[in-house]
């Protein structure tokens, strides 16, 4: 029995458990990057956390179990509704609210080890309750996560109102003032974390640091508008994997280091993937505006295209859509804010059943997240062999009868192309132009987030559908029953 | 001890960099949930500190938020991650189930 107890608390043990988490960590990762062993590799990966878990509370020492198992109790009664109910449209707040509170946890930990150590104690090499001297690099790694940390909690908070609609989507800002508003609310926090670390123990100061973080926090997002809001959530996302990993080393826990740098490292990876689908650079998302107002300037006005815009009714495009042979459907953000996706994959059921080749479009920054699309539409029963990305269904649009294009602009904007003077000249588009005919479902003429007109709806081949995405794609569904 | 953490930080960065960059655009929103329950592992961080003694009662109270934070990031995280997930993996089987009801 003692053999068997001191074999559990034993310190060489409870690394190898943190070893074997480690492996399933980076095994479920790698399971993650293929559809079919997705499912298996995100419960490794679960698996994985349980064991780091177990493995934490075996720690000696580890105690004040009434308000361990409290807190856990709490969480688990938040997390698994919060997780089951929530709409596959609502998908990315959701990340965000989750991204929030591992934000939250990270500066409140930082808090208490800062009342714990008597302020990160230093330089006099004051003795803590628990330890002996704590090092400088202690308060230096505890002040990096407490402010990241914070930024974190605070920015996904907003990114969450926007999506959620709680707040206005648009940006709020502060104009020309927004920068050195930004970069002073940083540089406040960073100057008050310096101070703590060069040995004072003010609490004081500790939490006007931490408001500061959380100022900078929302005056980071606050001018982003929903649209552009997948960039900020996966910056903060690796954000708070970073704040994880410099929490891992104040505390000295390996399993807090690899976890969180292997999410910083795929959080920048995926941010700048979006950045640079999107045609944009990090820093000038950053700064601000974007979205918005902020790109319209050297934009075309309207009107400044030959041709006219030729509108359409449901059943023309039926009769279009029953004689084609192959079908390219251009799922856009416009279908995911109308959650028209069910209605498509009854359009495709139907023309499937007329012996209509049907195939999707996926542009990598269609929807609100990369890859969202495809899980909406996976969510809707789409087959997944039917959806294809930018570079294997751009060569068939020439061979394609009928592009429906449902609540997709920007991505489809040839200007991309042949307008250098575009703020989206460069941007990877799909080709729809080159189908034989183009049918565009969409509310108006509006422009989309990047507020340029899009000369695609003034080609000769393009019809315009005027309505919301699902009961204009529904009434095409009823128009062709009768056909 | 300082050095050792930072060798590991350094490593786990290229760890990350090596496993991520390989995953197809279509499995990102899964991939950014997922990676997103997993910092919910700073869960650990507030099981550690809550376990010394010395805390005072507002330690423990904020301490307690954390444990909860940390664990509605993981729970949550995962969960929502197979329930996307799952919506993939049914595809093959629930097509052909599409083509008999025909």
């Amino acid at each position: 029995m003692i053999l068997a107890t001191s074999f559990l608390h034993n310190e060489n043990f409870l690394r190898v458990l943190y070893i074997a988490a480690f492996a399933l960590f980076i095994y479920g990762l790698m399971g993650l990057t293929g559809p079919r062993t997705a499912v298996r590799g995100n419960r490794i990966a679960a698996v994985g956390m349980a064991i780091a878990v177990i493995a934490t509370l075996l720690q000696p020492g580890e105690g004040n179990w009434g308000l361990i198992i409290l807190g856990v109790a709490i969480g688990t009664a938040v997390g698994i509704p919060a997780a089951r109910r929530v709409r596959m449209t609502a998908m990315p707040q959701m990340v965000a609210l989750f991204n929030g509170v591992g934000g939250g946890a990270v500066f409140l930990i930082a808090w208490a080890e800062f009342d714990n150590t008597g302020g990160y104690a230093h330089p006099a090499g004051l003795h803590t309750a628990a330890s002996g001297p704590v090092p400088t690099y202690v308060a230096v790694f505890s002040i990096f996560a407490a402010i990241i940390g914070s930024v974190s909690f605070w920015g996904s908070n907003i990114a969450f109102g926007k999506l959620q609609e709680l707040l206005p989507g648009r940006p709020i800002t502060l104009g020309s003032l927004q920068q050195p508003v930004n970069f002073a609310l940083g540089a406040i926090a960073v100057a008050l974390g310096v101070i703590i670390v060069a040995g004072s123990h003010s609490e004081l100061i500790f939490i006007l640091m931490l408001l500061a973080a959380a100022a900078l926090g929302n005056a980071v997002v606050l001018p982003i508008g929903g649209a552009d809001m997948p960039v900020v959530i996966s910056m903060l996302n690796a954000a708070t994997g970073l704040s994880a990993a410099a929490t891992g080393v104040a505390l000295n826990n390996p399993a807090l280091i690899v976890a969180g740098m292997i999410v910083g490292a795929s959080g920048s990876i995926l941010t700048n993937l979006m950045a640079v689908a999107m045609n944009r650079s990090i820093p000038a998302i950053i700064a601000g505006g974007f979205g918005g107002g902020g790109v319209v300037e050297g934009a075309t006005g309207a009107g400044a295209f030959e041709g006219t815009v030729r509108s359409t009714s449901a059943a023309d495009v039926a009769m279009q859509l029953a004689y084609a042979r192959l079908v390219v459907v251009v799922p856009g953000y416009g279908m995911a804010v109308a959650q028209a996706q069910h209605a498509v994959r009854e359009l495709a059921k139907a023309l499937e059943a007329r012996g209509v080749e049907i195939k999707y479009a996926i542009h990598p920054v269609a929807g609100r997240m990369p890859g969202h699309m495809n899980v909406l539409l996976a969510e809707a029963d789409v087959p997944y062999d039917q959806l294809k990305e930018m570079d294997d269904i751009n060569p068939e649009f020439p061979r394609t009868d009928v592009a429906l294009v449902i609540g997709a602009n920007d991505v489809t904007n040839p200007a991309a192309h042949t307008n250098p003077g575009s703020p989206i000249y460069g941007m990877p588009i799909l080709d729809v132009e080159n189908a034989h005919s183009v049918v565009v479902i969409k509310r108006s003429m509006n422009p989309g987030f990047a507020g340029i007109e899009n000369e695609l709806y003034y080609k000769p081949n393009t019809s315009m559908l005027f309505g919301d995405a699902k009961s204009a794609v529904a009434d095409i569904t009823a128009e062709l029953a009768d056909i | 001890m300082l050095v050792t953490n930072l060798t590991i930080l350094v490593l786990a960065g290229f760890i990350g960099f090596a496993v991520i960059s390989k995953i197809p655009n279509t499995l990102h929103t899964p991939l950014m949930s997922g990676t997103n329950a997993i910092h919910g592992i700073v869960l650990l961080g507030g099981l550690l500190v809550i376990g010394l003694a010395g805390n005072s009662a507002f330690n423990k109270l904020i301490l307690v938020i954390a444990i909860a934070f940390g664990t509605i990031n993981i729970v949550g995280g995962f969960l929502v991650t197979d329930r996307m997930l799952e919506m993939f993996k049914r595809k093959p089987t629930s097509a052909p189930k599409d083509g008999e009801q025909k």
